[in-house]
């Protein structure tokens, strides 16, 4: 993990990559640590497969430099450089049968016959396909083809192997067992992997760190959990999973608890939080749906969370989502507001017997540690 | 088990081999094709001078074709003139299609309509255009065969390499550039690129370009009648001269042998792609 070996493998200096006029990739400057599982995640033509391609080589940057283990591969072309790639469609030759597709990186580099047949066979072995060898790839299902994808970029030893989109083709149970898998495989081989994804729960499933990109240029840089906790702006909380964000000004900041003034809801928001912000500065609170606590208006006792939460809403469910696991309530918390609230509850009883239903008036609450200060 | 054979289901509506109006049409196609060429092949075999009425079963006329040396000489050229055109435009074809696949240049809409050109001119200008320029450069006649078979090896190819270029360049258009990307990460330099990776993908196309090449030159005559000399009949050019005095089941039977290695030819060509196919699979 990166906090034993925290030696970058890879730096990224102030790399640019221009189209004509548009800056796929703007002044992007990245540390990547041996041994870590990274990833850059982004809407559709952020500019992520652009830098991954770049570290590839095949891509050459405008402007900046890559070190590659401290040696600058800014004039090093693809094929010597000590990275390899598995592609979004594997790009399996197809004239050639998986253990030649695996031990071709090793033949055109004039490694022996019978040292790249036994290091071809390995490969095959760390990705479970060594009865397959004979096969030809349009007898492989997807998943199968994959894995010679990643044996094909594994036999060349790399130090970093970069992996573009790799489970997108996949279907969705298959794409769940490929992560654990790809995790596993990382720790075993102990090569930094660098995935790019523009699925966030992917990333978050898989990497050790998490780079989220927009528009060339890089917005975030955390572990899952502190991305998903405490993005730093609302494109990143809007980005990663989903969000609740309510604008207002901040009208106190104190010890550590902020209070905002929304204009959409009857009283201020309390957040705590340590954040340097100015009073009277216009600021965003983002709250995740699963934070917010949902109950009848007027029924029953308090529970403990609504006895601490200090931030209560009223409103009326307007919409109600059903994903078996959770129900999602679209609540709309005042007579034409913009949007409505989303909030998660898991269905702990059967659906048939929900608590409330659609017209219902409800009351939301959340505690002053679920929410995030944004100001940008 | 059930002692019931199975009945067939009837024809679903999109069944059209099926149908009983769709397998008449597929006949008449057939019948309109081929008739002609049957009619010809049975009357090579035909006892008689005139081509007109059957008077029984003969293989003298194909005895006769063989000891027709004129035949034979201009059967030789047109089989040496096609296999040279064949390598050559194949070789030129493909390079041509590479590099209308590869590079983006400057008027490169302009230069792929200008490939074209040679499949869309009519054949006569071509030939004529040929003659003048074949004397008007002086090309050196009576040279010792096969070097005399030049011009109309070069002309041949002038038509023939666009067509291997357009079927090639057909082939390359639904290449995934993320096959020869993955070669060279894998360490492939550009040669290798091109040795490992192109070429396999391109061969269908080759091997569809160098057939229809082939037969291209095999029969073509008016281009051929423009470049050709007195000592550098082809076989075509020579059946033509034959036809002017009669039509005699001589040239039946030459044209009988060029169907069947023209069919030889093609069946081989599908044989090796499908042993490919196989090998694949296998």
């Amino acid at each position: 993990m990166s906090e034993n070996d925290p030696k970058p493998i890879i730096r990224i200096n102030g790399l640019s990559k221009h189209f004509g006029a548009v800056a796929a990739v703007d002044d992007v400057s990245l540390d990547i640590m041996a041994g870590e599982f990274f990833a850059l995640l982004g809407p559709s033509g952020c500019g992520k497969s652009t830098l991954l391609r770049m570290l590839a080589g095949l891509e050459s940057p405008s402007a900046g430099a890559i070190l590659i283990d401290g040696e600058d591969m800014s004039r090093v072309p693809a094929n010597r450089r000590p990275v390899n790639m598995v592609f979004q469609s594997y790009a399996v030759f197809p004239h050639m049968s998986v253990l030649d597709n695996v031990g071709y990186g090793l033949k055109v580099t004039g490694v022996p016959a019978a040292e790249v047949r036994a290091r071809a066979t390995e490969a095959l072995e760390l990705v479970k396909l060594d009865d397959l060898g004979a096969r030809m790839p349009d007898q492989l299902s997807g998943g199968q083809r994959q894995r010679v994808a990643l044996a094909r970029a594994l036999v060349k030893r790399p130090k970093v192997l970069l992996l573009d989109e790799p489970l997108s083709a996949l279907d969705a149970k298959l794409r769940e067992a490929m992560r654990l898998e790809l995790v596993n495989l990382q720790e075993t081989v102990g090569i930094t992997f660098i995935i790019v994804t523009h699925d966030q729960e992917e990333a978050l499933a898989m990497a050790d760190r998490i780079a989220v990109m927009d528009q060339g240029v890089v917005r975030q840089v955390a572990p899952p959990a502190e991305l998903y906790e405490f993005p730093a702006s609302r494109f990143v909380a809007d980005f990663i999973g989903s969000v609740n964000i309510f604008e207002g000004r901040v009208s106190e900041a104190r010890d550590g608890v902020i209070t905002i003034d929304a204009p959409a809801l009857p009283r201020p928001l309390v957040v705590e939080q340590d954040k340097q912000v100015a009073t009277g500065a216009k600021a965003w609170v983002a709250v995740r749906p699963e934070k917010i606590d949902i109950v009848k208006a007027g029924a029953g006792p308090l529970t403990e969370t609504q006895e601490e939460a200090v931030n209560t809403v009223p409103g009326v469910v307007e919409e109600i989502t059903y994903l078996g696991d959770l129900s999602i309530y679209h609540v709309r918390i005042a007579e034409g507001a913009e949007g409505l609230v989303k909030i998660a509850e898991p269905n702990f009883d059967r659906a048939t017997n929900r608590p409330f239903t659609w017209e219902d008036a409800v009351m939301l609450s959340w505690t002053a540690d679920a929410g995030v200060v944004l100001d940008s | 088990m059930s002692i019931f054979r199975p009945r067939r289901p009837p024809p679903g509506p999109l069944d059209y081999t099926r149908q009983t109006w769709m397998r008449l049409v597929l006949l008449g196609t057939f019948v309109f094709l081929y008739a002609p060429i049957a009619t010809l092949v049975a009357f090579s075999f035909n006892d008689s001078k005139r081509n007109i009425v059957w008077r029984g079963f003969t293989t003298k006329y194909y005895e006769k074709a063989l000891a027709n040396e004129g035949l034979i000489e201009a059967f030789m050229n047109s089989m040496t003139i096609a296999v040279l055109s064949t390598v050559i435009s194949t070789i030129l074809g493909a390079l041509t299609a590479y590099l209308l696949w590869r590079f983006k240049f400057p008027l490169k809409p302009v230069y792929e309509g200008a490939i074209t050109l040679p499949i869309v001119i009519p054949e006569i200008c071509l030939g004529v255009a040929m003659l003048v320029f074949f004397s008007r450069i002086g090309w050196p006649t009576g040279l010792p065969w096969p070097f005399n078979l030049g011009q109309i090896t070069i002309a041949h190819v002038s038509f023939s390499f666009a067509f291997v270029a357009v079927v090639v360049r057909a082939r390359m258009a639904n290449f995934n550039p993320e096959l020869e990307a993955a070669a060279r990460d894998l360490g492939a330099g550009e040669w290798a690129v091109v040795r490992d990776i192109i070429i396999p993908h391109m061969r269908p196309g080759l091997v569809a370009g160098a057939l229809l090449a082939f037969t291209l030159s095999l029969d073509d005559f008016v281009i051929t009648f423009f470049t050709s000399g007195p000592d550098t009949v082809t076989f075509p050019v020579k059946v033509y001269s034959m036809v002017r005095f009669s039509v005699t089941p001589e040239v039946n039977a030459a044209s009988t042998v060029l169907i069947v290695i023209t069919v030889a030819v093609t069946v081989l060509a599908l044989w090796i792609q499908n042993r490919q196919g196989a090998d694949k699979s296998g």
